[in-house]
């Protein structure tokens, strides 16, 4: 029994981050070398089914869509880091300074993170990218701040938690600072159900670029972006499957690498939820 | 009863903040209804009668000041975008996405509870591992691009499903179905892997539970402890988690509403805020509110009457 | 397990249940016959108004072109014909404007047309006595006049040779009096189609005019206009035999050329990259001539439309007729070396850095600035691209006029006067900032000149000078492709937004 069960959490961990290291190599590949230049018209040949010359095809301009996919790869870590690290920084802080300090502050934030919650996120996002406009850094800056009520949810009741903690009660009594009891006691302490929380606003922050993608918004051309590549194979469906197939599959291979990133983390830190 | 007057005023004080931070964020969004409505040819002359007329050339704080006292006589004033009550626009939408939600709902319900019994009575074997990585990959498809496929797959292949647009029930009973069975398998296939991976851990948990144990020794069925006590004990929790869904679904329907050509609320929701439609929007968000507010009150509420230790502890469901 | 069954059979039940109840208030389950005299066409989107007073979107005259009717109507050629008035005259002077009103019309609602009723319209749109005008385009009206019943006369106050063009239904459709208050609610006029109802977001339905003015007309006995912004949707709906008349991207063409039925209709629309003339360096003439050699209109045209489009080389369109001056599409022929040396010569050896600002809502315009900034690379020109909502467009960019570079579509007017006004230096949507002396007087001169001939002659020149300035990138007249039901007949195109349905029938 024992054995499946460390096999089992094992296999989210092993394919989720052999998923993900396969997309950094990409990523990293692509800063120096792509097989064509990822912007370069080539119309006469456009939309070519996938080939020895071009892996997966060209798109409607005749670049070439692997190029494109491995260029992609610089866009998705790009939205997903910024905005995971707006979600991250404000959320912590935000959720921590609730759930420490409590009271009418607390109360007040608690009631706009549930008004924010439950408001649908992808209207938080369209109004957002209204005000500050579409475009790559526009974006992650919408959609981190769309991740920020839910971290902020999970730090306060982290915090919350740990405040009467006994080690923290020890800290106090030695004369440590907030600050410090804060960053040095509490933090580490609730580490990882924000880690479990980071990977899964990473998820969704891909999805959610897709999803404006979808509404015309999002990343912006020539940025080769997943989700606008995805929105614009849409139009070839039917007549050039092969150019959907590309940027679906390897949306739905990096979310599914960071849910079971995400997944295995929780296992491996909380073994009640097995 | 002071607990439930406490959740009470404080779901009206969420609907009210909701309701100023969409006031907020469209005070600094650029953009003019009426032109966006007429487009770039637009007759000045035009623009200015029908900015007049419908009271726009006043700054939104009034506007928002109007629309305000107007809901408190039960008006929500009228669309810019379609000329029409927005009490009316909504109460034609409201069905359409709520019946979707609740189909969403029903398909997730009759797959995960079943699967979750299933697996959780074979913990960490193959099938747990196939399933649980099958069901995650559902929830790592963009919804749109699944909507697409199921359509191209399905929709065309079969008659029975219509590509798009909405036929009421009224109208046909099957027709009705067959507009929406595909946006609600859409909807529903990312939100199953989140509750059967929950369903099967809280039935897990009860079954390592002394109780279960006891029960077993009097020598009752296998059967009998699985429905008859594990999932009434069970059944709190996994309430919750429909609770949870139920927002992630009414805001699935937003995008999938847009690729099936679904009148609902997504579709105009979309609209009014790409048309700066200001009374419509502040209508229908307050609306959404409501509805996954008012859905969540619900659930602490059975929370609170099926377990009565939780109305002792402070702040549940924060 | 049983009991999991049970759970099933449970759900099952209720099911049932829920379909009984809703089957209740079933009064006919979808008979689809077989001779359905009906069509679905699809829309975009939404109508702005359904008072075409108030509309202004040429999408939405697509539809309501078939419920009002104007004095005069746009022909399929683009010439103007006799609608409501069934004949005209025009003094000498050019300032008085006589019309016969057609006996025997009825409004949707059972009452005649009278002169009153058009006294009204015009009344209505002028803001007479409210003092809100709907349009500004009848403030060279001296006085309108109803000697008789069967006469209207407007008089104006400037000869105008483009005034014709205003008395269409899509700048003056012809209202009932006795509707007034009620346009946009309960539509009447008097066209082939009467108003049914309308659904936001969903369709607006039209049912047959028993009464329609030309006999015999229209065979349908009703048309659907469903609104449907998604394209894939559209096309897939089309292939399941949902609609009947959807227009296809030129992408998808071979879909669809074995089963349908395309029309392929000049658009007269003119697709451009503009700039902003009064911002460095489109100041300089050399810099836009330069970048007119630079972009590959082919390349742009075979990338955007799959080669389902027209060349342009001014603001005008071939639709447009005699007025339209041929051979203009090739005065820029690409040419990186000879844009190099232009920019060289203003001063921009080593191009520049630019931003092309754009609108969302169509990808048309993604599509294109791809190509154009592919095209000035080549050259030197580092352009980025700038995507916003229509709205932040429409605000920043064509009222505000901050920005660099953008590309639009403009769709087809009936009146050249119309159609390049825009370039007039005082302007109010002359947001190219584009100032020409020349170029402004030939249009106050086009505009009193009653000779055809020399008004020709005038639209030419004014051509060459949008040309020679390179006042802006004229890219293409896109054709817009209708994939018919093939059983349908009798579907004209006209070189504006008309879905003209009163002659559509099915063929037996």
């Amino acid at each position: 029994m024992k054995q499946i069960q460390r096999h089992g959490k094992n296999i989210n961990l092993v394919i989720g981050s052999s998923i993900l290291l396969v997309f950094l190599l990409m990523m990293v590949v692509s800063f120096f070398y792509t097989p064509y230049d990822v912007n370069a018209m080539d119309i006469a040949n456009k939309l070519q089914p996938p080939s020895a010359e071009h892996w997966f095809g060209t798109d409607e301009f005749g670049r070439d869509i692997f190029s494109r996919i491995m260029v992609g790869t610089q866009t998705a870590f790009f939205v997903g880091t910024v905005s995971v690290g707006i979600g991250m920084i404000f959320g912590v802080l935000i959720g921590g300074f609730s759930g420490y300090f409590g009271g009418w502050i607390d109360e007040i934030i608690m009631r706009i993170i549930d008004a924010l919650m439950a408001f649908p996120g992808i209207i938080l996002a369209l109004m957002l990218v209204a005000v500050f406009g579409s475009g790559m850094v526009n974006t992650s800056i919408a959609l981190g701040l769309m991740a920020i009520p839910g971290i902020a949810r999970i730090a306060r009741s982290g915090f919350l938690q740990s405040k009467d903690a006994e080690y923290v009660h020890a800290a106090r009594l030695m004369g440590q600072s907030q600050v410090r009891i804060m960053t040095k006691h509490i933090l580490p302490n609730v580490m990882s159900p924000l880690i479990v929380a980071a990977s899964i606003a990473f998820a969704v922050a891909l999805l959610a670029e897709a999803g404006l993608s979808y509404l015309g918004l999002g990343v912006q051309p020539p940025d080769p972006s997943w989700g606008r590549m995805l929105k614009d194979s849409q139009g070839y469906l039917a007549s050039s499957p092969w150019y959907t197939y590309a940027p679906g599959v390897v949306i739905t291979l990096m979310v599914l690498g960071f849910y079971m990133l995400s997944n295995a983390i929780r296992d491996i830190s909380d073994p009640r939820s097995r | 009863m002071a607990y439930f007057v406490r959740r009470l005023s404080l779901l009206m004080v969420t609907v009210f903040l909701v309701s100023f931070i969409t006031f907020a964020v469209f005070q600094i969004i650029p953009g003019d209804p009426i032109r966006i409505m007429l487009g770039p040819e637009a007759d000045e002359a035009r623009v200015e009668t029908l900015e007049q007329q419908l009271g726009l050339d006043q700054p939104l704080i009034t506007q928002y000041g109007n629309w305000m006292s107007g809901v408190f006589t039960g008006d929500l004033g009228d669309s810019i975008r379609f000329s029409r009550p927005v009490s009316e626009l909504i109460a034609d939408r409201l069905p359409v996405t709520l019946y979707l939600a609740f189909l969403s709902i029903a398909i997730v319900i009759m797959v995960t509870i079943p699967l979750g019994i299933y697996i959780a009575k074979r913990p960490n074997t193959l099938q747990d591992l196939v399933l649980s990585s099958v069901t995650q990959v559902g929830m790592a498809i963009p919804s749109f691009w699944l909507g697409m496929l199921l359509m191209l797959g399905l929709g065309m292949t079969f008659q029975f499903f219509s590509i798009s647009g909405y036929v009421p029930w009224s109208e046909s009973i099957t027709g009705a179905f067959g507009s929406l069975l595909l946006p609600a398998i859409t909807i529903a296939i990312p939100q199953i892997a989140i509750s059967f991976r929950y369903i099967r851990n809280t039935i897990l948990e009860q079954l390592q539970l002394d109780y279960v144990r006891t029960i077993r020794s009097k020598g009752i069925t296998e059967r009998a402890v699985m429905y008859k006590h594990v999932l009434r004990n069970a059944m709190i929790p996994i309430l919750t988690v429909f609770g949870l869904i139920f927002a992630e679904v009414v805001a699935g329907t937003i995008i999938v509403e847009q690729v099936f050509g679904l009148p609902g609320f997504g579709s105009l929701l979309i609209t009014s805020i790409s048309y700066r439609d200001f009374p419509l929007i502040q209508g229908i968000v307050m609306y959404i509110t409501i509805v996954v507010v008012v859905i969540n009150f619900v659930i602490d509420m059975l929370y609170a009457i099926l377990d009565p230790r939780i109305r002792l502890g402070e702040g549940v469901g924060q | 397990m049983r009991t999991f069954y049970k759970f099933l059979s449970l759900i099952g039940i209720l099911m049932l249940i829920a379909i009984f109840v809703s089957a209740c208030s079933d009064n006919e389950v979808g008979d689809q016959a077989e001779d359905r005299n009906e069509v679905n066409v699809r829309i975009n989107n939404d109508p702005d108004f359904l008072d075409p007073h108030m509309a202004e979107a040429s999408i939405t005259f697509q539809m309501l072109l078939n419920i009002y009717d104007g004095l005069l109507v746009g022909d399929t050629d683009g010439s103007l014909k006799p609608a409501l008035a069934e004949d005209y005259r025009i003094s000498d002077d050019g300032l008085t404007y006589t019309f016969t009103i057609r006996g025997g019309v009825t409004f949707h609602n059972g009452d005649p047309l009278t002169v009153e009723d058009i006294q009204y319209s015009f009344d209505r749109l002028m803001g007479t006595e409210t003092g809100e005008p709907l349009s500004s385009d009848f403030d060279n009206i001296a006085s309108l006049d109803t000697p008789d019943d069967k006469t209207f006369v407007i008089t104006l106050k400037e000869p105008n040779s483009a005034f014709l063009s205003y008395l269409t239904a899509l700048n003056s459709a012809i209202l009932p009096k006795s509707n007034d208050g009620k346009h946009n609610e309960q539509p009447i006029g008097t066209g082939a189609f009467a108003f049914n109802s309308y659904n936001p977001e969903n369709n607006l339905v039209l049912d047959k005019n028993e009464n329609y003015w030309k006999d015999g007309l229209p065979y349908l006995d009703k048309v659907t206009f469903t609104f449907q912004p998604d394209d894939q949707t559209a096309l897939l709906s089309l292939q399941a035999g949902e609609m009947d008349i959807v227009a296809v991207g030129s992408h998808r063409v071979p879909e669809v050329e074995d089963q349908f039925n395309l029309e392929y209709q000049d658009s007269n629309s003119v697709l451009l990259v503009g700039y902003n003339q009064e911002r460095e360096p489109f100041q300089d003439v050399r810099v836009r001539q330069a970048i007119n050699y630079a972009v590959n209109k082919d390349d742009v045209i075979e990338a955007a439309f799959s080669g389902y489009a027209t060349k342009l080389g001014s603001n005008m369109s071939p639709a447009m007729g005699d007025v339209f001056k041929a051979g203009l599409e090739d005065t820029y022929k690409r040419d990186v070396e000879k844009a190099k040396a232009l920019l060289a010569e203003a001063g921009y050896a080593d191009g520049f850095n630019t931003t092309i600002s754009i609108s969302s809502h169509a990808a048309l315009y993604t599509n294109v600035a791809q190509v154009v900034v592919e095209n000035l690379k080549e050259v030197g020109i580092q352009a980025e691209i700038e995507v916003v909502e229509w709205g932040v467009w429409l605000e920043r960019v064509y009222q505000g006029r901050d920005y660099d570079l953008t590309i639009i579509d403009f769709t087809g007017v009936l009146s050249p006067y119309e159609t390049i006004n825009r370039y007039v230096s005082d302007a109010g949507n002359n947001f190219f900032n584009f100032s020409h002396a020349e170029y402004d007087q030939l249009m106050d001169e086009v505009l009193t000149e009653s000779n055809p001939d020399r008004q020709k002659e005038i639209y030419y020149r004014l051509q060459e000078i949008l040309s020679e300035e390179a006042a802006a990138v004229y890219l293409a007249d896109y054709q817009i492709i209708w994939a018919l039901n093939p059983k349908l007949e009798g579907y004209k195109l006209y070189p504006y937004f008309y879905h003209d349905l009163s002659e559509v029938k099915y063929t037996e």
